[in-house]
């Protein structure tokens, strides 16, 4: 978030007039006096690149994070406590649907990335409002299976498995949600500033965070869901 | 030799055994003054671990005083070999000294884990006599299963007769502990965990649990007493003449949090009470908890 | 309203803790009229806490840590009073309840608070120098790291006077920590100021990695960085690797404390043992998260003050990497008597023991470092033979508990409680003491003095011999920790014994205070103006004392490991002529403004204030939002600046002047 200082480094150096010429006389005064070699002026190094790796390491923290949710899952899924398992709980259309919303949200949200690269402003938010509004379709049917769920009285009190159940599947959903306010956010900067050197780094690490989830889903469908009624 | 040189001497010599008797004199240093073979076996471990890294422990402390002092800046006779910082012969060695020292503590770290396992019967001519050991907030609870008592605060063993305490907890994490025998093993609830224990001398020594609990931690130890065979025996028979019976209501009085509990006594233990305190099926204000899936493990 | 929140939250009717509050409050009303007559508000605001400079951060983190160290320290001294009273008849001072806040309080405190923005304070400090870069990758982060850490630290010294703290231990294991046994706030209080400080080190942690492998100076290959930057290196991914755990961990925690879930409830499946494996998944790295750095520092010192290059880098680099990987994989060792089965055991004692082989080579390579070199005995150089003397024999007792029979009888011990702190207190304590003596003139453009910082070193050495010794023999003789109360008449001088020696410690951190105010004094005296008064080896002795605002006015390119010592073997000139604007981040109030909401935050969840809770995380996201908007982040300090600042520092060559 406090990368783009040396996003713009280039740029600001290119833009303000007098910085150009000021800089390449001082290295050609280095040169002359020869320890050109042991010092230099400015070094660039490359911020988009910067951003990006820390946005990665973040992504392998986050990673790690769902890793200890999914051991967790692995180790109390059999611990009912006398109470309903996954086969009795798990609807397997409904769960396919939600899925299908994740899996053409992360294609939307790749068409957005390549509308950005085409430069076509319009055409990137439109895409990323239709991947806004397949996000908010998941949540919307991760939050009816939640309600059901505790409608029936399998609530995330009632037994150690539906505890670790309720708190893997709904940090994903957290997760997702924050997704959801990263993009309004990003539509909003784009419509007002276009597409910004800053604005596009940040689209990058969007899809990026919104493919790690869609990651982070298969996994949660295939452990959680499909392991869940086969079982 | 003079004299007072003499005497001078004697008197020192009579001074060296002084700190072997400071440090294992005493009868207070339960670690290394074990009465039993566990103890006495895992006494082994600590002391031949802690020779065998004092032989590299020691000189490198000697260095780290000598060579800086020998090569301190003002004595400048010193060899100063400011580039000189690798060496493969050297390295070789400083890499191989810790492997070989860890090879070694790591082949008595295998055997000795497998013989000393806590769960492990000790091997005996002599029939193992089981007591059931539960950790409450904040006393110790000792059930004879074979003879239908059951103790607060103080367990008696017989010496030379191997034990097998099957302990539980129905509160937090407690750890059963007699120094003076050795092994220690956590209390859990709904799990069943086992210490082998044998004493060898008669004698009253400490235990407690070694696990931070509660308000009440610093007051949860308890008595072992270990006494001859015919000495157990009476004690068995007089304990068996206590008042108090164990039923599921009196365990369950029992249950309540108190704190440095007075030693007590209970004859006509319901058969079968230990099995459903494992299984949380006394638990007070709990859900049944599900028997199936936190199972005793090794049970 | 307020949720559990009422006046009887304040314990009125405890004098030992109104006192401790009552001096709290008089210290921070103090500060803050000092600020308010000295009108220094604004100062203060836009040169420090809104700072992106990551030498001002560092050293705002490294005030956060002298503060826990002291608060850390005066819960050491009641527990070893305590100790040394409460024996037969004689309960001492402190009832249960309020001895088993003191020791979680104290473990809190210390690792969390003191160590960390200790350890995390050098690296702000000296990292992005060392390796000739003028910033760390993400400035504002920096910034929101260290708040939050501040506003954990914050809530941890809160518990004292609204309502309590918790009595689970330093690591909450549950069931204890679970509502049933523990009821009250406290272990809320534990929970919250945990995960928000486990945040920002986690960012720390991401910052810190982008940092060293996308802004070193040219030339710096990875192979030619400085063993601190290494050790930093690794203990970032470490961090990045265990602080999600912690964070898990704490959630889950959080989810049956306050929704009723099961994960480490003794009821409907719910399993404490988890909790032990989870929190020791994170909490074994984090020991070694706390010492990789300090072994970076000690590899600083001893070549600087040994006039000598280090000896097997190489090593000293596998070395690090060796151990920050073996971290990862022993921390089943914390729980030998769980009854996890002698396989298992065996398998994580060994791994354990394994450690030993980098870390006894690390001792050799500093001993062959000094060996042939010309050693100056100052006091940084102390603190580091004091250190390998204490740590190896902390070494020798943790290679013991690493025997599973071993540790069936040592396990909770006070021989445990003797051997952590003789690695913690003579590697971590030793190293940041002799890391700050190090690098003061760079950080604050004087030296600490000497002579008292000697005094100080021996009271800490003999200090830490007597407190701790007894405590060694303690464990032998059966004594567990945590104990408020005894009976055993044997245990009694020991624990006397280990009173005085924490009063000899306190001696030295009150000559470390004095050290600090008479080095503050004498400033003007003793300031730095050569910017290397060790004659040292590595880039941020190439710059002046205290570094200027941009760092580096030119980049250095390196060509070789020591690279300062081979630009002096050289004859590179430092000075300059030439000068170029240099883009500079811009200060901003955002860290400071998310790290004050996420506290109110947690605040309000410790107090089930629901209606603040969610003010305070809309806060938080509102301050987010606003920030991605706002496009002034950074400016361009003009050439005649630098130039400026440079001739201060007489880097500026006379022609051009």
């Amino acid at each position: 978030m406090s990368s783009d200082p040396i996003v713009m480094q280039r740029g600001s150096l290119a833009l303000k007039p007098g910085y150009v010429d000021h800089a390449a006389d001082a290295l050609r005064d280095l040169r002359q006096r020869g320890d050109a070699v042991d010092f230099q002026l400015d070094h660039h190094h490359d911020a988009a690149s910067t951003i990006q790796l820390g946005f990665w390491i973040y992504l392998m923290s986050d990673c790690l994070l769902f890793s200890g949710l999914f051991a967790t899952y692995a180790l109390l899924n059999s611990h009912t406590a006398g109470g309903p398992a996954g086969r009795q709980l798990f609807d397997l259309p409904d769960v396919l649907t939600e899925t299908m919303f994740l899996l053409f949200s992360s294609f939307t949200c790749g068409l957005a990335t390549l509308a950005m690269n085409a430069d076509r402003r319009n055409a990137t938010v439109g895409w990323l409002a239709v991947t806004f509004l397949l996000g908010l379709g998941f949540i919307g049917l991760e939050v009816h299976e939640f309600a059901h769920m505790v409608a029936i009285g399998a609530g995330p009190d009632h037994s150690a498995f539906l505890s670790s159940f309720f708190t893997l599947v709904a940090t994903h959903g957290l997760h997702v949600t924050c997704g959801l306010i990263f993009m309004a956010v990003m539509m909003v900067a784009v419509m007002r500033k276009g597409l910004t050197s800053t604005n596009r780094a940040r689209l990058v690490n969007l899809s990026l965070f919104w493919h790690f989830l869609d990651i982070i889903w298969v996994g949660v469908f295939s452990l959680v869901y499909l392991f869940g009624v086969t079982h | 030799m003079n004299r007072s040189a003499r005497t001078w001497l004697a008197r020192f010599c009579r001074l060296l055994p002084l700190p072997a008797t400071l440090l294992l004199g005493g009868c207070h240093w339960a670690l290394l003054d074990p009465k039993g073979p566990i103890g006495m076996d895992e006494r082994w471990i600590i002391e031949t671990a802690a020779g065998l890294m004092l032989l590299v422990v020691v000189p490198v402390i000697v260095l780290a005083v000598v060579i800086p002092w020998r090569y301190r800046a003002s004595n400048t006779r010193a060899t100063y070999q400011p580039e000189w910082s690798h060496s493969n012969k050297i390295e070789a060695v400083m890499w191989s000294i810790p492997i070989a020292i860890v090879a070694v503590l790591a082949v008595i770290c295998w055997r000795t884990s497998h013989e000393l396992d806590p769960f492990r019967p000790i091997p005996s001519t002599q029939k193992p006599v089981h007591i059931d050991a539960v950790a409450l907030d904040w006393k110790w609870l000792f059930i004879y299963p074979d003879q239908h008592i059951a103790t607060v605060n103080e367990v008696a063993m017989p010496v030379g007769v191997p034990v097998v305490f099957h302990i539980t907890s129905a509160t937090v994490m407690n750890s059963f502990f007699i120094p003076r025998l050795g092994s220690q093993i956590y209390a859990m609830a709904n799990m069943e965990t086992a210490d082998n224990l044998v004493a060898s001398v008669p004698g009253t020594y400490r235990g407690i649990s070694a696990n931070f609990n509660g308000d009440g931690f610093s007051g949860m130890t308890f008595k072992v007493k270990a006494m001859s065979g015919d000495d157990f025996k009476r004690w068995l028979a007089r304990t068996a003449t206590a008042k108090q019976a164990l039923d599921a209501d009196a365990y369950r009085t029992l249950e309540k949090a108190s704190e440095n509990v007075p030693v007590s006594y209970y004859s006509n233990v319901t058969p079968g009470l230990f099995r459903q305190i494992v299984m949380g099926r006394l638990a007070p204000g709990r859900l049944m908890a599900d028997a199936a899936t936190s199972t005793a493990r090794r049970d | 309203m307020f949720g559990k929140l009422t006046l009887s939250a304040i314990p009125y009717t405890n004098p030992i803790i109104m006192g401790a509050v009552a001096f709290m409050a008089i210290c921070v009303v103090a500060i803050l009229g000092a600020i308010t007559y000295l009108g220094k508000w604004k100062y203060l605001w836009t040169e420090w806490l809104t700072s992106v400079d990551h030498k001002k951060i560092g050293i705002m983190y490294l005030i956060l840590a002298v503060i826990m160290l002291l608060r850390g320290f005066a819960d050491a001294i009641m527990m070893r009073t305590q100790q040394a009273l409460a024996y037969g008849s004689n309960m001492g001072y402190l009832p249960p309840e309020h001895f088993d806040q003191v020791f979680s309080a104290h473990g809190t405190i210390m690792i969390f608070f003191m160590a960390m923005p200790f350890i995390i304070g050098l690296m702000n400090c000296i990292l992005p120098l060392q390796i000739g870069a003028r910033d760390v990758a993400f400035p504002l982060m920096n910034n929101l790291s260290f708040w939050l850490t501040a506003a954990g630290a914050v809530l941890v010294n809160i518990s004292l006077a609204v309502g309590n703290f918790s009595r689970a231990g330093w690591l909450g294991f549950a069931p204890l920590s679970e509502l049933h046994y523990s009821p009250g706030v406290g272990v809320d209080y534990w929970i919250w100021a945990l995960q928000i400080s486990g945040i920002g080190t986690t960012l720390t942690g991401v910052n810190f990695i982008a940092t060293i492998l996308k802004m070193r100076a040219p030339g710096m290959t990875l192979m030619r960085m400085p063993v601190f930057v290494w050790a930093s290196l690794c203990t970032n991914i470490l961090i990045v690797a265990a602080f999600p755990l912690l964070t898990v961990t704490l959630g889950l925690l959080t989810m049956d404390r306050y929704l009723g879930m099961h994960f480490f409830s003794n009821s409907l499946g719910g399993d404490p043992m988890m909790y032990i494996n989870l929190i020791w998944i994170w909490g074994h790295p984090e020991v070694y998260i706390l010492i990789l750095p300090l072994f970076g520092v000690y590899s600083e010192i001893v070549p600087t003050f040994s006039g000598k290059r280090l000896f097997g880098y190489t090593s000293m680099v596998y070395a690090t990497m060796a151990i920050a990987l073996l971290s990862l994989i022993v921390w089943l060792h914390h729980f030998f008597t769980m009854g996890n089965g002698a396989d298992v055991n065996t398998f994580f004692g060994i791994t354990t023991m394994i450690i030993a082989v980098p870390t006894g080579v690390k001792i050799f390579n500093w001993l062959l470092t000094m060996y042939r070199g010309r050693v100056r005995l100052d006091t940084p150089m102390l603190w580091t033979i004091g250190f390998l003397i204490t740590f190896t024999l902390g070494g020798m007792s943790g290679v013991l508990l690493a025997e599973p029979p071993a540790d069936f009888v040592l396990h909770n011990s006070l021989f445990l409680v003797a051997h952590f702190h003789n690695v913690i207190i003579g590697g971590v304590v030793f190293g940041v003491f002799a890391g700050l003596s190090y690098w003061a003139p760079k950080i604050f453009g004087f030296p600490l003095n000497e002579r008292l910082g000697r005094w100080a070193f021996w009271c800490w050495f003999v200090g830490f011999y007597v407190a701790f010794m007894p405590l060694y023999a303690l464990g032998l003789m059966g004594a567990t920790r945590r104990m408020d109360h005894y009976n055993v008449a044997e245990w009694h001088p020991l624990f006397i014994v280990a009173a005085v020696g924490a009063a000899i410690i306190f001696v030295g951190i009150s000559l470390q205070v004095a050290q600090v105010i008479v080095s503050i004094a004498q400033r003007e005296r003793t300031r730095d103006l050569t910017g290397d008064p060790w004659n040292g080896r590595t880039l941020e002795w190439s710059i002046p004392s205290p570094a200027p605002a941009y760092n580096f006015a030119r980049i250095p390119v390196v060509r070789e490991r020591d690279a300062f010592w081979d630009m002096k073997q050289r004859g590179v000139d430092l000075k300059s002529s030439t000068f170029v604007p240099i883009h500079m981040p811009r200060n901003k109030a955002a860290g400071f403004i998310i790290g004050g909401c996420a506290f109110v935050l947690a605040f309000a969840m410790v107090w089930h204030i629901w209606w603040l809770a969610i003010a305070g995380l809309a806060g938080v996201i509102v301050t987010l939002i606003r920030h991605a908007f706002d496009d002034d982040r950074d400016y361009h300090l003009g050439a005649d600046e630098v130039r400026r600042v440079e001739g201060l520092h007489g880097r500026v060559e006379a022609r051009s002047m």
